[in-house]
């Protein structure tokens, strides 16, 4: 009952007090206006850099997913310890017949292809394209999301007969002058010649890292390259879901060192990396950077807090009579601190409001600037909160010291005071 | 007895000298009384007040009011007294030029917890009370000096206090109008409200029941108004008036 009542006594001060410091904010409009000034520019700054970066990792983060996040690669890598330090490439070379038996061994996976990539000039006619000949196994569809635009995509028999086919892109159809229906047709390339079996999309551009290969890409069997040509391979292996590339990770290194018969203690010779694990990272250090940004243009926020401490102590000076009046009519210390606070805090959470907006404007600035990788910027709910938040504390570390000397001052003092 | 101080020393500090303003002065008010203080400045006379309304403190001695101790009580205490049984007059009104006549007067009512309407009901009450019922809604600015006056007494007794104290009320008055003010404190007087008020003028003390003179921090005179000498017996030299800095 008692709790309640102190309660209920405390939520009217607090709502007396703010009405006392609408009234008062009203009262010195202009005044007002220009102490908040630093607070509105802090958090405008703050929230237009946190939307830029929160528009930056919405483009990265689009790019990895167009990686696929439940993909892992495969590859050969020399340890930097123990004795394969020394070893030839052609001993730690993956082999194909080392990833057989692979998806029995490891749950997680749910299909692979082995990849193999050699540069060749593809030849139609009289036109030649240098390209990149890419053998590749009918899983590999699954995995890439690169739809047949045209035709079929490769089958078990292709890839099983080791069968002199391809698939181009449509790039590659209009480099070589292929016809518009250019299924059927034959292209030479690695001194044979191949009938065009489909029509594949090309691969995304990565907007942000800005690698995009541009070399035509030109995708045979992978039985029918390794005949022709015994270089390195890689492969990609796709996990049930995302979620489970990690334990399809693990379940690969546990299968290939045994095939490799690496004793415990003895490093991988190969590696295998997730896409996901990347994209933690990534999200991981881009969190970092917003929040180091952020830190850095809050600063002015701390200049805007002096401003308002500036501000309400010339406030307290010039009411210092009327403090002392309310003091001898009975308010307490509290009434007068918690008077004065609010006040400090409103005009905080004033400047806050206002310079939402303006980073809400600035922010549609940002997102319009062409080929600056930002049109998804957009303020992210917690940066709202977080400037509210701020502005709020702001406004309490720096409205403490003039309503603690308000809420100190001798009535009798006050009241003399001219 | 509704105030009794008792022995009430007040030493300010002043670098390495002390200065009694009050001298273990003992004073005692009965309820429904009608005191003047008055005496040179430096008599200590407003610190008499200030104590009586709880904005100071004495270095020593007991105040009873209504058989509480307040010498004894915390800022807060006194925060409390000084809003629920005291109410303050002041020579310059005090008032907040910003805020009109009914929000000037229901001001201590805030700070008693009483809601929004109840604190303009009870403005509004004393302000008919005091005369002003046609000009609840002006500012200080558009008030008369015994209008403003007039509303801050009515601050004073919006909260219905034990003892009314005020400081030279009629101080900023031309004569005609501290006639009105004095009459009304009169009519309060004789609606039972107990009063003490702090003033230089013999025409003003005239119209209370009883005249404390005070000098040097002491009380060398408190008679009912009839028995009291005048200024003829004040052992300054009769001229009511004292230099700043002669020694106490």
């Amino acid at each position: 009952m008692i709790v309640f009542r102190l309660l209920l006594g405390l939520g009217r001060l607090l709502i007396r007090s703010v009405f006392l410091a609408l009234g008062q904010i009203w009262a010195n409009k202009g005044r007002s206006v220009l102490t908040t000034i630093g607070i509105v520019i802090g958090v405008a700054s703050v929230t237009a850099v946190i939307a830029a970066l929160t528009g930056l990792r919405a483009n990265v983060l689009a790019d990895f997913e167009s990686l696929g996040v439940n993909k892992i690669y495969l590859h050969a890598s020399r340890p930097d310890k123990g004795r394969h330090k020394v070893a030839r490439w052609n001993e730690l070379m993956l082999q194909p017949d080392e990833l057989d038996g692979m998806l029995d061994h490891c749950p997680s996976v749910v299909r692979f292809t082995r990849i193999s990539e050699m540069p060749a000039a593809a030849r139609f006619g009289e036109q030649t394209v240098d390209a990149r000949i890419i053998g590749i196994e009918p899983a590999w569809h699954k995995i890439e999301d690169r739809p047949i635009l045209e035709g079929r995509p490769f089958s078990l028999i292709d890839e099983t007969a080791a069968r002199a086919v391809c698939l181009v892109t449509p790039s590659m159809q209009e480099a070589l002058h292929l016809d518009r229906n250019c299924i059927g047709q034959r292209i030479r390339f690695l001194g044979r010649a191949f009938r065009i079996v489909g029509v594949v999309e090309p691969a995304t551009q990565f907007g942000v890292f800005g690698i995009g290969r541009k070399n035509e890409e030109v995708f045979i069997p992978f039985r029918t390259l390794r005949k022709m040509f015994r270089g390195g391979m890689y492969a990609i292996a796709a996990s049930r879901s995302p979620e489970a590339s990690e334990e399809a990770r693990a379940e690969i290194r546990f299968f290939l060192r045994r095939k490799r018969k690496l004793a415990p203690g003895e490093p991988d010779t190969f590696g295998a990396e997730a896409i996901q694990k990347f994209l933690e990272q990534f999200e991981q250090m881009a969190t970092m950077v917003t929040l180091v940004a952020g830190g850095i243009v809050g600063i002015s926020l701390l200049v805007g807090g002096v401003g308002i401490m500036n501000i309400m102590l010339v406030s307290v000076s010039e009411r210092t009579r009327e403090i002392g009046l309310r003091k001898a009519v009975g308010a307490r210390p509290s009434a007068i601190l918690l008077q004065f606070l609010v006040e400090a805090i409103m005009l905080c959470l004033f400047g806050g409001l206002i310079g939402l907006l303006c980073g809400q404007l600035l922010t549609t600035g940002i997102a319009a600037i062409p080929k600056a990788q930002l049109e998804r910027s957009y303020i992210p709910a917690w940066a709202v909160a977080l400037s509210f938040g701020f502005s709020a504390g702001v406004g309490i570390i720096f409205g403490m010291f003039p309503a603690i000397k308000a809420a100190r001052l001798d009535p009798i003092e006050a009241l003399r005071h001219e | 007895m509704m105030i009794q101080l008792e022995d009430v020393t007040k030493i300010y500090k002043m670098g390495v000298e002390r200065i009694a303003a009050l001298d273990k002065l003992s004073l005692r008010i009965d309820e429904n009384e009608y005191v003047a203080v008055m005496g040179p400045s430096g008599s200590g006379k407003s610190t008499l007040m200030n104590i009586l309304g709880c904005l100071d403190r004495a270095t020593s001695g007991t105040y009873q009011l209504d058989g509480q101790f307040l010498h004894k009580m915390g800022g807060g205490g006194l925060a409390r007294i000084r809003n629920r049984r005291i109410g303050f007059v002041f020579q310059s009104f005090e008032l907040l030029p910003r805020l009109n006549a009914i929000k000037n007067v229901s001001l201590p009512l805030i700070y008693s917890g009483i809601g929004w309407y109840g604190r303009r009901k009870r403005a509004r009450e004393v302000l008919r009370r005091v005369g002003l019922g046609d000009r609840m809604r002006h500012r200080p600015n558009q008030l008369s000096g015994g209008e403003k006056q007039r509303v801050a007494i009515a601050r004073a007794l919006v909260v219905n206090p034990r003892i009314l104290l005020a400081d030279e009320p009629t101080g900023n008055l031309d004569s005609k109008t501290s006639t009105e003010i004095l009459a009304l404190f009169d009519d309060l007087h004789r609606q039972g409200q107990t009063i003490v008020m702090v003033t230089h003028e013999e025409d003003v003390a005239r119209h209370t029941g009883r005249i404390v003179r005070m000098a040097d921090g002491r009380i060398w005179s408190d008679r009912p108004r009839d028995e009291d000498g005048g200024r003829r017996a004040d052992p300054a030299g009769g001229d009511g008036e004292r230099k700043e800095g002669q020694p106490t």
